[in-house]
């Protein structure tokens, strides 16, 4: 009896629960300093108003937090909100009956959604081939050039002038290790996002047929002559010990930050690192090749953004749409973008951070904004999309790594990575 | 012989229900999951699946990088069953030797049993890392270009080697416990008859241990074939190439990186198979040879 009569008042008051404060679950990948903004944006969030309750909830790995949403909504438990980074984008995309456009919750929430208020080149990347912004750009970063000063100063270079061409980069490192100012010249993080994906947009070369995959299924053409004329030079340097490996993904870092690297090109996300290291470092664009036409033109974001599951509740849209308006505001992009590295999304908060003269005081922060959207995207610098982006990596990474330990030539490298790439496309995309 | 009667019928189906559910539920649903997965051609989502029979088999036994995980996994898998049986056994004769502080050796060895896969995968990663490992620099030193980021031979060398290091202190604790079952006479009447201790050990000691070296061949064997995984993820990851990826590997890669449902599922099909057919093998074939005492 007692029983019945706890279950009746559980009943009877639920509703009255409900409506007292929705809870919106944010499942996202951001761990150290990064995590900390994640919670202070929900908390604050939390207490600007009170009928949401934003719950954020830190789910591994970029890889792990998207394979955790994939089996949450296979067992009908997905979350409100989900990060996914760039590379899971396609994937993402694909998924038709799992998503709600995020411009769609903007709208249906009572927001005017207005798409000229945020960076273009960023939203084009998240946005549908029709140019309907499926996800709200969380976190973006790009590729930069870090150099050690210290040890610049040691070899004889200039310590103002970072090196701006590919053929400069090599000849100072070649220099580095020459003068015995570092056992290594130059490492890099990501070989396939900056040397590939961001190599090609930044020189104006297709990565890929079909803009890069964005208005249609996509054929590589990361074997052209450019391409291999720089994966033929970064072999040759390996081999003399200038270039050193650090691994697939962001370990080369450990070694610009030991002090055994000269120069390191990484993402500008991956700052914190470096400043927390102590060393005394220096920042510079990208270096691009002089002999592509056209270059610099710009770069492409890297990064997550925030994607809105499919079959929730009305007022749980409602708080996302509430949540997402509050992330827009100036005043928090402004915080997310001076305290971890990422780019603000919208107009307004680079001009603000800009007025404020955050920049006059760490003029290396605005460089990747400069970087990104410093000319209009040409089709070939819009971003890349596949429905098997992290496959196609894991292909290039391994022809590389070939290439790296003298088993094959940049060629050879290039042109299995596009076969056995176009392939996978082919079966990915149902062929 | 007698047939035992239970006069009860039900009490002997409830006393074993909970390990037929444990089984059940843990391994005859997902077995059956993973057959019906295999089938199917679907996305990551499972918005759109459709069946398409055995094509999936037919196109992972047909991928050059199948057969190379195939071939990974034999070499990785004998080396590391090799290294980790006869390393323990050699420590486990020698600790036998030591007259005093036997309780504290054996403490030693058994340590590192309790660290976990990716946590020793961690340990020798920063060992051996070419750039800052405190192991890689004397390697360099001494004239070995070290560098297991590129070369593939090295790479194994180091997965190899963490495995056996987590694993001997297992293989070490059996081989331990059969010899203090071997009776010390059959010893001691073999140096009366003046046979060497190496002869002792190979025409006595080794026959009789037997049954716990079969042992743990299987338990090695399934050892490496699955429990390395994560040390291979936190040390190499499957890389460089392909040089390390084991079929265990490859069936995380492909299920959970590149989200290939289908192909994942049939080649976990294909390791269950591998799995049951070798544990057979072994049973009907060098278990004959095994004495029980």
């Amino acid at each position: 009896m007692k029983a019945i009569s706890l279950w009746v008042a559980g009943l009877v008051s639920l509703p009255f629960a409900a409506h007292a404060q929705t809870e919106i679950s944010w499942w996202h990948a951001m761990s150290g300093a990064n995590g900390e903004v994640v919670e202070k944006i929900a908390s604050d969030f939390n207490a600007s108003q009170s009928e949401y309750v934003v719950k954020p909830v830190f789910k591994g790995t970029y890889p792990e937090t998207l394979n955790a949403g994939i089996a949450a909504f296979r067992a009908g438990q997905a979350p409100d909100i989900m990060q996914v980074f760039d590379v899971g984008t396609g994937v993402m995309m694909g998924a038709q009956g799992a998503i709600k456009p995020v411009a769609e919750v903007l709208t249906e929430g009572g927001f005017t959604f207005d798409k000229s208020q945020y960076l273009a080149g960023i939203v084009g990347y998240y946005s549908s081939p029709e140019g309907e912004m499926l996800s709200f750009p969380y976190n973006s970063s790009s590729p930069i050039l870090y150099y050690n000063k210290d040890i610049f100063e040691k070899a004889g270079l200039d310590v103002n002038t970072p090196p701006k061409t590919w053929a400069e980069v090599w000849a100072a490192a070649r220099k580095i290790k020459e003068s015995g100012a570092a056992n290594c010249g130059y490492t890099s993080t990501w070989l396939t996002w900056i040397h590939t994906e961001n190599f090609a947009a930044w020189n104006n070369l297709p990565w890929a047929t079909n803009e890069n995959g964005l208005a249609g299924t996509p054929e590589l053409k990361i074997d052209g002559p450019l391409f291999i004329k720089h994966f033929q030079e970064l072999a040759d340097l390996a081999k003399e010990g200038v270039f050193v490996y650090g691994g697939r993904t962001s370990e080369a870092k450990q070694n610009f930050t030991s002090g055994e690297c000269g120069i390191l090109t990484e993402s500008s996300g991956g700052l914190g690192d470096i400043v927390k290291s102590g060393m005394n470092y220096g920042i510079g664009q990208l270096p691009y090749d002089e002999t592509a036409e056209g270059a610099p033109q710009n770069t492409t974001p890297g990064g997550a953004s925030l994607w809105v599951m499919a079959g929730k509740s009305p007022e749980a849209y409602k708080g996302v749409a509430a949540f997402f308006n509050y992330l827009s505001q100036t005043p928090v992009q402004q915080f997310l973008h001076e305290q971890s590295g990422y780019l603000p999304v919208t107009n307004a908060a680079y001009e603000a951070t800009k007025a404020s003269g955050f920049y006059d005081k760490n003029p290396a922060r605005e460089t990747p904004i400069l970087q990104m959207s410093g000319k209009t995207p040409t089709e070939n610098s819009k971003g890349v999309r596949a429905p098997n982006l992290p496959q196609l990596r894991d292909i290039q990474n391994e022809e590389y790594e070939k290439m790296l330990a003298g088993q094959q030539t940049a060629e050879q490298a290039l042109k299995n990575a596009v076969e056995r790439g176009n392939a996978a496309i082919k079966q990915a995309s149902g062929g | 012989m007698n047939r035992t009667v239970f006069p009860h019928k039900l009490l002997p189906w409830l006393l074993v229900t909970p390990q037929l559910a444990i089984t059940v539920i843990f391994f005859y649903w997902p077995a059956a999951q993973a057959f019906r997965q295999s089938m199917l051609r679907e996305d990551a989502f499972g918005l759109s699946t459709s069946f398409v029979g055995f094509s999936n088999f037919r196109r992972v036994l047909s991928d050059p990088n199948y057969l190379n995980a195939l071939q990974v996994t034999v070499i990785f898998s004998i080396l590391v069953a090799f290294c980790a049986m006869s390393i323990a056994l050699f420590l486990a004769v020698q600790a036998e030797k030591i007259v005093r502080g036997k309780g504290f050796y054996r403490t030693m060895m058994i340590w590192p049993y309790a660290v976990a896969p990716a946590i020793a995968g961690m340990l020798w990663l920063f060992m051996f890392n070419p750039s800052f490992g405190t192991l890689a620099w004397p390697l360099r030193q001494l004239g070995i270009a070290w560098n297991p980021l590129l070369d593939g031979e090295q790479a194994m060398g180091l997965v190899v080697a963490a495995s056996t290091w987590k694993q001997i202190s297992y293989n070490f604790l059996f081989f331990v416990a059969g010899l203090q079952a071997i009776p010390r006479s059959l010893q001691e009447a073999a140096a009366v008859d003046g046979a060497s201790r190496r002869h002792a050990f190979w025409t006595i000691v080794f026959p009789l241990l037997a049954p716990t070296t079969f042992f743990l061949l299987v338990v090695n064997t399934v050892y490496a074939l699955f429990d390395t995984f994560g040390i291979i993820h936190a040390v190499t990851g499957g890389g460089p190439g392909k040089s390390t990826e084991t079929l265990v590997y490859k069936v995380y890669n492909d299920g959970f990186v590149n989200l290939i449902m289908g192909d994942s599922a049939a080649q976990s099909v294909i390791l269950m198979v591998i799995v049951i057919g070798l544990t057979a093998f072994q049973f009907r074939f060098i278990e004959r040879r095994v004495h029980y005492g």
